[in-house]
């Protein structure tokens, strides 16, 4: 630093500094701090004691924010193959799928999946964002058309923007609009449709037998993301388009094992003849480490699972149904009409009291996602999603102790 | 015959619904600095011009498409291209 002072004012041109742009964010964040609320974004679980369990500040709280739908990251087979895995193949694999990075346990991976989605194919990536990514930047070409629903994950966006295809967006799961505008796509580019089986912020569904129908009457490819379906929709827990009917007509699958699976890592399956190829093409699979080997024995294993959670599921959507009617019944504003999914968004009328709505569920013991603002604009919300493992008597304390934390917050309910 | 000139007026009149400042519209008005238009609000704009000429505006373009002068002209290309 002296060194270029040294050289004074004329040789260096002024310059601003590049984080100015993120000025406004800051004082929005240093306000919700200065308002003397907790921090929702720093919260630090120094113990987990189960899928529903953790210990925060020395005090033991309700999990109703991890996307665990399936329970499995405490399940006895899926630590016992993680455990073995990491003491024969080590802890890391340090290089890529395509290098050094493919060890025996990717391939029971992609095998694993392969079953469980009675696919052909199997790829498995370093994380959910990246199969996103890999599959939107690879597939859609300068002239081609990847056309999304508006309320896509940052994942699909982020992907369409390492592309060249042009991209188009629909309203959010509306069935005319997005027909509407796949009509005005020129003849002979390609089109990609991705949809989502579940939408993350408030929980609500896709129309998948409407849009699939529609897409494929234009002649498009179509993804579909069941990222928060996996496990639990369907009867062999495919997803919501398993659930749909739709299984024949779509094109792609993308998923996550950080949700129902209970690991990290995403993957896509396929029937595409051609599908091999992206290996070489999706640079998120090529220029990264592949998972380590825990990591892939824990989520194969866990897929192997989840096939057979026949009494998880149900009591999965028992409990997701439950904890809808009551709070709505509480009179909680809540983001859809009935549990669709197993997660339940409940709207909060502003940040300052979003952000007082947590710290008081905090305090009673419940931890729930406050989903940043810039997330959902014009939404403020905080996400609960179910575990399995969630047993009835949790369910009824979360009812409990979201009625008493409205009320040490100053919600207004709706009665 | 669809250039930009015969684009701007019809283009300024849909735009005014969206001119919660009052402002005066013209070629050089630009979207962020002048209308300050948020990104919700761009993508209801964005599907009522589509709508109108019956095309697409996608979304990589929009980034390029600063002033309202630079959206007709956008428009007028796609309409004869």
């Amino acid at each position: 630093m002296s060194d270029t002072s040294d050289m004074g004012d004329e040789s260096v041109p002024a310059r601003p500094d590049l984080f100015d742009k993120f000025d406004p964010l800051v004082a929005q964040y240093d306000g919700l701090i200065a308002s003397g609320h907790r921090d929702p974004f720093h919260l630090q679980m120094d113990q987990i004691l189960s899928p529903t369990r953790a210990v925060v500040n020395g005090k033991e709280i309700i999990l109703v924010g991890t996307y665990n739908y399936m329970g499995m990251t405490f399940d006895p087979d899926v630590i016992e193959a993680g455990q073995k895995a990491l003491a024969e193949f080590g802890a890391g694999t340090t290089g890529s799928r395509v290098l050094n990075g493919t060890f025996q346990g990717h391939a029971e991976c992609e095998a694993a999946l392969r079953e469980f989605y009675d696919m052909e194919h199997a790829m498995v990536f370093s994380t959910g964002y990246q199969a996103n990514l890999g599959l939107m930047s690879a597939i859609a070409g300068r002239g081609d058309y990847i056309v999304l629903d508006a309320d896509s994950h940052a994942s699909i966006y982020d992907g369409c923007a390492m592309g060249n295809a042009d991209v188009v967006r629909f309203k959010h799961n509306d069935v005319a609009d997005l027909e509407k505008r796949l009509k005005r796509i020129p003849e002979g580019a390609g089109v990609l449709v991705v949809l989502e089986g579940v939408y993350s912020m408030v929980g609500d569904i896709a129309p998948l037998k409407e849009m699939v129908a529609v897409a494929k009457a234009a002649g498009a490819m179509i993804a579909v993301d069941e990222a928060h379906a996996m496990g639990f929709f369907g009867e062999n827990g495919r997803g919501v388009f398993e659930q749909a009917g739709v299984e024949d007509d779509v094109d792609f699958v993308v998923g996550t094992f950080s949700k129902s699976v209970g690991t990290v890592g995403g993957f896509i399956v396929s029937n595409h003849p051609k599908f091999e190829v992206l290996r070489f093409v999706a640079r998120p699979y090529v220029y990264t480490a592949s998972l380590p080997p825990a990591v892939v024995a824990c989520s194969a294993t866990s897929i192997r699972k989840l096939r057979y959670a026949y009494d998880k599921r149900i009591h999965l959507w028992e409990a997701s149904r439950h904890l809808h009617r009551s709070l709505r019944e509480a009179g909680f504003t809540l983001g859809t009409d009935t549990a669709q999914s197993a997660i339940i968004a409940v709207k909060m009328p502003d940040q300052e009291t979003s952000a007082r709505m947590w710290a008081a569920l905090i305090d009673e013991g419940v931890y729930v996602n406050m989903v940043p603002p810039q997330a959902t604009p014009g939404l403020h919300l905080l996400r609960c999603s179910l575990c399995a493992d969630h047993t009835k008597e949790q369910v009824e304390e979360i009812i409990a102790r979201f009625k008493r934390a409205a009320a040490t917050a100053e919600l207004p309910l709706e009665i | 015959m669809t250039d930009k000139a015969t684009v701007l007026p019809r283009l300024i009149e849909i735009i005014e619904p969206f001119n919660k400042k009052d402002i005066e519209l013209n070629a050089d008005t630009s979207f962020a600095k002048d209308l300050e238009l948020d990104s919700l609000t761009v993508m209801d704009l964005v599907a009522e011009i589509e709508d109108e000429y019956d095309i697409l505006l996608p979304v990589n373009m929009l980034p390029d498409l600063e002033t309202i002068g630079d959206v007709a002209g956008a428009v007028a290309k796609i309409k004869s291209a």
